[in-house]
């Protein structure tokens, strides 16, 4: 049950020490890019870059090693289920065709299909070493303020900050009650029929919602009576003033995002085709 | 002529779901600078009251409002809930709900952000506001990091920063032990000094808050005003008796003793109380009458726990080499500050969480390697909060679950459910629903489902906490009497009364360890454990030095056997 | 939810809403014996809180709680993280139809409830799940329509059976304290 979950860790860097608003900015801006391009030579260098921010950052991999299992279960997986369900994607979207041997009935293996599932694959991957970062180095309390910033309303984003300060707690409240639940008899494994199954979830579901719901009542009073909403915008406390150090970030991923547009746009496709 | 900051004329308000007003011709006047106590049974309109001050009624709650109500010479009805909070600072009862921020420091803020003050501004007078309550050194420490009473000093901080003239606090006491709470009560006292605030508490420890001085205690029964009078008065009169309040201890064994106890006589703080050498005869003839009481009969070991120790992932040594046997038949009970590890002690218990290193035997049977399931057959827990355990819509269900997944024969399940709740007194709801119920029974339906499973031990976190004097004595004299039965009750507690008339020993926690195993008595009488566990001195100790009685827990003990019988008697 | 702003309440919902969501997405999914098809209870509480907060508030459930829960596990993937905003949005629109606070959720309603549900939840995963797959990833158009109809079908059946049960005991609970009258002990 204990599976973890990956959070902010506290471990001063060069990274750690960028505003939120410009973390959040430079993340957008680099899912967008990884998400638009198919040029490997781009993916390739995102990595690379990406890797080098990894090292800046003092996180350690062993921090987030677990993450990384998830991933490349995921990643297999997927693979496999593209190559089953669409074995000559690549030859369609390169327009060429290199077999290299053939399997049995319509499967066969060409160099545009593994090509093609290497620029997935990428793809996916240098996603994620952003994605990871920006969690693991950005202080929660910060990013509500960083949000707001960029222009999210400040309502929503400090639901976002109270969906993080709570997580923890209800994730506690979780165990309790499943635990309780498992004392008085019901059982979690997997070896029950489905019916059963379902029944049992539904008797941590409910305590869980229940309680969730009487946690809303009490938070939002205590909000009220703190003053929550009582004007257009509101300060906050732990916002930090942008740095040098924040505007070059920017231009960095603004400028990969930029080149990225720009060679798509030139060549016509978002492939590199080198067939 | 003393400027009126709360005044209440004639005022009724009625919930939109109820039937009937909760509150009902109210007539109060609260004047600036004064610290009033407002104390009463459990739902009998405190907390309603409360949020008519602070403007929850009506912006949360809806309902009907009659006569008028005027706070700072406003008037309420006129005001929103933001204007209102300018002028009232609320600390709820809840800790965890109050608690926004992620950091002490931005939760101090919160109140300042929403009133567009300037990060640097905000800054000095966060700092300010946490040397006043002193939490000035956890300002960057999560929420997670804090004891319960830091919690609450950060929450009134929270109210401080903004310069309220009324600070109004609704049961600040609930969840702390006794140390902390006394503590808190210091604190509030102290600043009230300090700032001249009006001060508005509700709460029904009564002894714990008169520890330090109070202007006036209101008293609130069935939604009307009972009495409004000075301490000394009260405690004087018979209003307490008469709303099911807890009287102090001193008070009670004074009365007892037949000590006249005058409205013109300081008694409300124990400090000042004097006796004379009439009262001390008095006093000595009372000791003088006690019987021997039955010495306890030996019974068998049952529960033997062998150097415990336990870790979370997070934070090593939670516990730390406990040891101690439980006999058959004995109620027992376990103390220790905020965060020492009892509930984690009962979790171990239970196989809720594994132990590090040690062993637990049941009747000599090692059972440290059971699952959770064959553990809950032997040893029962009632948590804390009935809301995590209940999962079902109906009491005959919700007690019934346990046997059915057993897969108990269902007439068997018919039979054993309707005995246990004829023993805790749900017969005649078995058919309601859950959510129709009181906090208190809804306690008493958890107890129930695990009864049902009759387990050999039950181990109770704290039973009564919240619960006014009434509903206190029921509960626990329902849990006396399965003690009779048979069943073994260990019960965690902050409450020293329960601890000293209801048990026959306890086990004391600080730190992780095990610090005294002991009787009630000789624990609340030792200085040393006292301060060490953050617990708090009976005030019967107070009284028998006060009386010139040479041994302090003989006194206790006295005191203990005659209120048994007189509980007795009123039952 | 009236006006441009939303309420102290909503927002708090949303908080906690997407928190929930996270829990019930990462610990209590139940395998069906189905490879790779879960009973996400996630959803059938997204469902309840959209009923009851509206639509701005199920959208936003949605989309942050899918969010946080990708994000802290292996990144995030969009296009199933918007469709999970969708669902809740479109769900939250008969909010004001059902009105479940007032304790009535009778079997018209459940019908008119699960027909929402059921379209809604098709849309999504069955149309802009996929599409959006294919256009930000270039995935093979068969193999994610495949995976949008499987996770579509089995979310469409989660929501309409533990969706259903969880919505009618919340009104359970609700229609009981609407006729309380003073009971003593
Ligand atoms: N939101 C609500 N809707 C309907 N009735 C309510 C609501 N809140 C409280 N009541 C009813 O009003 C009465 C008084 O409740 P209140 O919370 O003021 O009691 P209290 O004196 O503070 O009790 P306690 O010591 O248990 O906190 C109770 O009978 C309760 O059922
Ligand atoms: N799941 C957990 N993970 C990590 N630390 C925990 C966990 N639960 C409790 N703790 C910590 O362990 C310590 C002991 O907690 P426990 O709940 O046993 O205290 P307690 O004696 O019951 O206190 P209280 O009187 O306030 O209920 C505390 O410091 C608490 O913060
Ligand atoms: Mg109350
Ligand atoms: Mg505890």
């Amino acid at each position: 049950m204990a599976v973890d979950m990956l959070s902010y860790i506290d471990r001063p860097s060069p990274i750690h020490r960028l505003t939120g608003a410009t973390k959040l900015i430079c993340f957008i801006l680099w899912s967008s890019a990884a998400m638009l391009t198919y040029d490997t030579g781009i993916l390739v260098f995102m990595l690379a870059a990406s890797i080098v921010f990894f090292q800046m950052s003092n996180v350690r991999f062993r921090d987030i090693s677990f993450v990384v299992i998830v991933l490349a279960i995921f990643l297999v997986i997927n693979n496999i289920a593209i190559y089953v369900f669409a074995p000559h994607q690549g030859v369609a979207i390169y327009g060429a065709k290199h077999e290299l041997f053939h399997i049995a009935g319509w499967y066969n293996v060409t160099l545009e299909q593994l090509f093609y599932q290497l620029n997935i694959t990428l793809k996916y991957v240098t996603v994620m070493p952003a994605a990871l970062l920006f969690i693991v180095t950005t202080n929660p309390s910060e990013f509500a303020s960083s949000l707001s910033r960029i222009g999210v309303s400040y309502r929503i984003s400090y639901a976002v900050a109270i969906a993080l300060r709570y997580i923890p707690d209800i994730q506690r409240d979780f165990r309790t009650i499943a635990i309780s639940q498992q004392a008085r008899g019901i059982d979690l494994s997997k070896n029950e029929k489905l019916g059963k199954r379902i029944k049992n979830a539904l008797s941590i579901v409910m305590p869980l919602i229940f309680s969730s719901l009487e946690r809303i009542e009490t938070i939002s009073n205590a909000m009220e009576l703190r003053g929550f909403g009582k004007h257009k915008k509101r300060t906050w406390y732990t916002a930090k003033d942008f740095q040098k150090a924040d505007y070059a970030a920017l231009l960095f991923v603004g400028v990969v995002l930029v080149v990225s547009l720009v060679i798509t746009f030139v060549r016509g496709t978002r492939f590199y085709n080198p067939f | 002529m003393k400027k009126p900051m709360i005044q209440f004329e004639h005022f009724g308000f009625k919930y939109r779901s109820q039937s009937e007003p909760t509150l009902k011709d109210i007539n109060l006047t609260i004047y600036e600078g004064e610290k009033v106590l407002i104390a009463g049974p459990s739902g009998s309109g405190k907390s309603t009251l409360a949020h008519c001050i602070n403007g929850l009624v009506p912006a949360s709650y809806k309902g009907s409002m009659e006569g008028s109500l005027h706070i700072g010479g406003k008037d309420a009805e006129k005001e929103n809930i933001f204007s209102l909070s300018q002028l009232v600072g609320t600390v709820l009862q809840d800790p965890d709900g109050q608690f926004i921020g992620l950091t002490v420091g931005e939760d101090i803020a919160f109140t300042l952000e929403n009133d567009l003050v300037t990060r640097e501004e905000m800054k000095g007078r966060v700092e300010e506001a946490a040397r006043l309550t002193e939490v000035d050194r956890k300002l960057a420490s999560s929420v997670h990091e804090l004891s319960g009473g830091q919690k609450q000093r950060a929450a009134i901080a929270g109210v401080l920063v903004n310069d309220v003239d009324i600070l109004l606090f609704d049961e600040p006491l609930a969840s702390l032990d006794p140390a902390t709470g006394k503590e808190v009560i210091d604190l509030i006292d102290r600043l009230q000094k300090e700032t001249k605030k009006t001060v508005v508490m509700v709460e029904h420890r009564l002894e714990d808050v008169l520890f330090r001085h109070v202007d006036r205690i209101i008293v609130v029964n069935d939604g009307t005003i009972a009495a409004d009078m000075t301490p000394d008065e009260l405690l004087a009169s018979n209003v307490l008796e008469a709303a099911y309040l807890r009287e102090p201890l001193y008070v009670k064994a004074m009365k007892y003793a037949g000590i006249p106890v005058e409205a013109g006589d300081q008694i409300a703080n124990l400090q000042h109380l004097t006796l004379n050498d009439e009262a001390k005869e008095k006093i000595k003839q009372w000791m003088e009458a006690s019987e021997q009481s039955v010495e306890q009969k030996q019974a068998q070991d049952l529960l033997e726990v062998r150097e415990l120790s336990f870790d979370y992932p997070t934070r090593p040594n939670t516990l730390k080499n406990i040891s101690f046997t439980v006999k058959k038949g004995e109620m027992i009970s376990i103390a220790g500050a905020n965060g020492a590890g009892k509930t984690t002690l009962s979790k171990v218990l239970c196989a809720f969480e594994k132990p590090t290193k040690g062993t637990i035997l049941l009747n000599g049977d090692d059972i440290t390697g059971d699952t959770i399931k064959q553990r809950s057959e032997r040893i029962g827990v009632v948590m804390q909060n009935p809301n995590q355990m209940i999962s079902k819509q109906m009491i005959f269900d919700e007690v019934a679950l346990g046997l059915v997944l057993r897969g108990v024969q269902e007439d068997e399940i018919k039979e054993r459910v309707e005995r246990v709740l004829k023993v805790c007194g749900l017969y005649p709801f078995r058919n309601w629903p859950i959510s129709a119920l009181s906090f208190g029974q809804k306690k008493r339906v958890t107890i129930a489902s695990i009864l049902v499973l009759e387990p050999e031990i039950i181990i109770l976190d704290e039973p009564t906490a919240g619960q006014d004097f009434r509903h206190y004595t029921e509960m626990m004299t329902f849990l006396e009497q399965l003690n009779k039965q048979g069943v073994t009750i260990l019960m965690i507690t902050h409450d020293m009364h329960l601890m000293l008339e209801y048990t026959t020993r306890t086990i004391v926690i600080s730190d992780g360890e095990k610090i005294a195993d002991d009787t009630p008595a000789k624990v609340l009488t030792d200085q040393w454990l006292v301060q060490k566990a953050s617990l708090k001195e009976t005030s019967l100790y107070e009284l028998a030095l006060k009386a010139d009685w040479p041994n302090p827990n003989e006194l206790v003990d006295r005191f203990i056997e005659v209120d048994r019988k007189e509980r007795m008697t009123w039952l | 939810m009236s006006g441009k702003h939303l309420s102290t309440k909503t927002v708090v919902a949303i908080g906690i809403g997407a928190a929930v969501f996270v829990i019930l997405g990462r610990f209590v999914s139940i395998p069906t014996g189905i490879p790779n098809t879960q009973i996400e209870t996630s959803y059938a509480f997204l469902a309840l809180m959209a009923v009851l907060f509206g639509p701005v508030a199920g959208a936003l459930i949605g989309f942050i709680g899918h969010l946080i829960k990708d994000a802290t596990t292996f990144g995030p993937w969009w296009s199933w993280i918007i469709v999970s905003g969708i669902v809740g949005l479109l769900i939250g629109f008969i909010s004001n139809r059902l009105k479940v606070e007032e304790g009535d959720f009778g079997w018209k309603k459940i019908a008119f409830f699960n027909a929402v549900q059921a379209g809604a939840q098709a849309l999504g995963w069955f149309v802009i799940a996929p599409v959006l797959d294919i256009v930000i990833y270039a995935e093979p158009a068969n193999k994610v329509f495949v995976q949008g109809i499987v996770a579509g079908v089995s979310n469409i059946i989660t929501v309409g059976v533990l969706g259903t049960i969880i919505i009618a005991a919340y009104a359970k609970t609700r229609s009981k304290s609407g006729s309380l009258s003073k009971e003593t002990s």
